[in-house]
């Protein structure tokens, strides 16, 4: 089959999510932007801010897998295998890297934590 | 000609099948717009379910000109797959009702009458008010029949009351199986699974109503006050012998009691007594639920048509005579049948349909264009066979009863997994309506 494109995986989420699908890829976007302009003005990465970030990303982790369980009417006792546990921690390490970008570029628009 | 059933189908199937989940870097670069075949064919599709919708729009974006006509009296567009997740408490009946308009691609009519009767000789349909459709080609996506009527004293009204459940027979009465289903788990008792002796879609969806019942009492501490017991019409669990050896083996960790070749023929709502049909005649069992699945047959407008199987396994219950590797009528080349109708082996599912629809469709491109298709649909179908909430088997087969899993060494076809139960609940569903509107 030939039609495996992005346009089937954009197709799909779209269904999925509806508009929150743009919001959610709006809202990303912003972050990122906001993260490249901290990270420009600043000349580079302030330690403080990043380790408080990182704290905060591992919340937003946790975060990402207790929605996920909570979205699919599982818990942990549902993990059956190594691919289980390879899900999860994805879902873990995407919610993560979310909030850390987020984060990181909230705390240094608002010039906390330099 | 334009698409090879070999070549790329792994790939589209784990697209598929994870629902576009976490892949889309991978999947880059994959598609290529066809140009679209100008035509003045008159193409009519009688049934404007998910194989129906799907097909329309896959012709609507291949075709420019052709006059395509979506015959359906139905409004509203159920989501069958959804079904056993309404009727296991998890989603309330909206989950899997829509409209059909929402689905119908431009360019594409959608006459809301009921086709009547067919003629493949003059190629005309004519519907149930009377309207007479001429056609060039002619899909067949007419769904099947829920034959409820064969079961002695079966009542559908009384779905919901007394014990009695039945998943098939639409949303509400789903909810009201979970209403039963749920009350039995308080209370304990004797609850009687079983399916059909005829084609049925989705042949799993019996398995799992007994293991999601399985799980329901025991998430209330009432599992050793029940007796379950899987009634299987043959002397198997399952078509897939391996499956089928799975099942069993599941089925004997939860307790779950099983009795070979019993066919459901008879029930006595008040008394709530189920009669079967059993290799030492006649048997009675006494429930305090039942989940109960109907025959299913073609639709008459096949059934009573020149279009059905005319021998073999296929014929008593009216099943189109198609091809089982283009879905191309045997005696009526310009007509195709996709989705439950088709009377092939296997899967009567959505994956089915997802699979279908894109080679039948490529045959009657192909014809329009005066050439020949090498398209070719090898029976696969696919199953998340769900054996609890939160876990479920991702189970896919061919008409040759291998397993063909998508992700093979990744995803183990026969292990309880949460990865596919998060497929079936969250991937499922959008990528079921991407097809619909041609775009999955």
């Amino acid at each position: 089959m030939k039609e495996l494109d992005v346009s089937v995986f954009l197709a799909v989420f779209e269904e999925m999510l509806g508009n929150w699908l743009w919001i959610g890829l709006g809202a990303a976007a912003l972050a990122l932007v906001a993260l490249v302009y901290v990270l420009f003005r600043d000349g580079g990465l302030r330690p403080r801010r990043l380790v408080w970030s990182e704290v905060v990303a591992l919340a937003g982790g946790v975060a990402a897998v207790l929605v996920m369980q909570q979205v699919t009417h599982s818990g942990f006792r549902d993990i059956g295998g190594p691919i289980d546990w390879v899900l999860g921690i994805a879902i873990f390490a995407a919610g993560a890297a979310v909030t850390l970008v987020a984060a990181y570029a909230v705390l240094g628009l608002a010039r906390r934590l330099a | 000609m334009t698409t090879s059933r070999i070549a790329g189908a792994p790939f589209a199937r784990r697209a598929f099948m994870l629902g576009g989940a976490a892949l889309a870097g991978l999947a880059a670069g994959g598609g290529r717009p066809r140009a679209a075949v100008a035509t003045r064919a008159r193409i009519v599709i009688l049934g404007a379910g998910a194989a129906g919708l799907a097909m329309a729009s896959r012709l609507a974006a291949r075709l420019d000109g052709a006059e395509i006509t979506l015959l359906d009296r139905r409004r509203e567009h159920l989501y069958q797959p959804g079904f056993t997740l309404v009727a296991a408490g998890l989603r309330t009946p909206d989950y899997v009702i829509s409209t059909t308009a929402e689905y119908v691609a431009r360019g594409v009519t959608l006459v809301e009458e009921r086709g009547a009767e067919i003629d493949p000789v003059a190629k005309v349909v004519t519907t149930d008010a009377g309207r007479r459709l001429p056609y060039d080609f002619l899909v067949l996506a007419t769904g099947l029949t829920l034959d409820y009527a064969a079961i002695e004293g079966m009542d559908v009204a009384r779905i919901g009351q007394d014990g009695l459940g039945s998943v098939y027979a639409g949303p509400a009465q789903a909810e009201a199986t979970w209403r039963a289903m749920s009350a039995f788990a308080d209370r304990g008792g004797t609850a009687i699974f079983g399916r059909p002796e005829t084609e049925m879609k989705c042949a799993g969806a019996p398995l799992k109503y007994a293991f999601l019942t399985d799980d329901t009492l025991r998430r209330r501490g009432n599992r050793t006050r029940a007796e379950l017991i899987y009634n299987a019409q043959t002397t198997s669990l399952f078509s897939v012998p391996i499956v089928a050896e799975k099942v069993r083996m599941l089925f004997g960790e939860r307790g779950i009691k099983v009795n070979h070749s019993h066919v459901l023929k008879a029930i006595d709502p008040a008394r709530r007594i189920a009669t079967f049909e059993t290799a030492q005649g006649r048997k009675e069992f006494g429930y305090d639920f039942i989940n109960v699945i109907p025959p299913m047959r073609a639709p008459e407008v096949v059934r009573n048509s020149p279009l059905r199987w005319q021998s073999g396994p296929w014929a008593g219950d009216g099943w189109a005579e198609v091809e089982r590797h283009t879905l191309r009528h045997v005696r009526f080349p310009e007509v195709f049948a996709v989705g439950d109708i088709a009377g092939v082996p296997k899967g009567k599912t959505a994956a089915s349909v997802k699979w279908q629809v894109p080679v039948a469709a490529d045959h009657l491109v192909a014809t329009i264009e005066g050439k020949q298709s090498d398209s070719r649909y090898d029976g696969y179908t696919s199953c998340p066979l769900i054996t609890r909430v939160g876990r479920a088997m991702l189970v896919e087969f061919d008409y040759e009863n291998n397993l063909t899993p998508s992700f093979p060494g990744v995803i183990a076809p026969l292990e309880e997994l949460w990865i596919s139960w998060i497929m079936k609940e969250v991937g499922l569903k959008p990528t079921y309506l991407a097809m619909l509107r041609g775009r999955a």
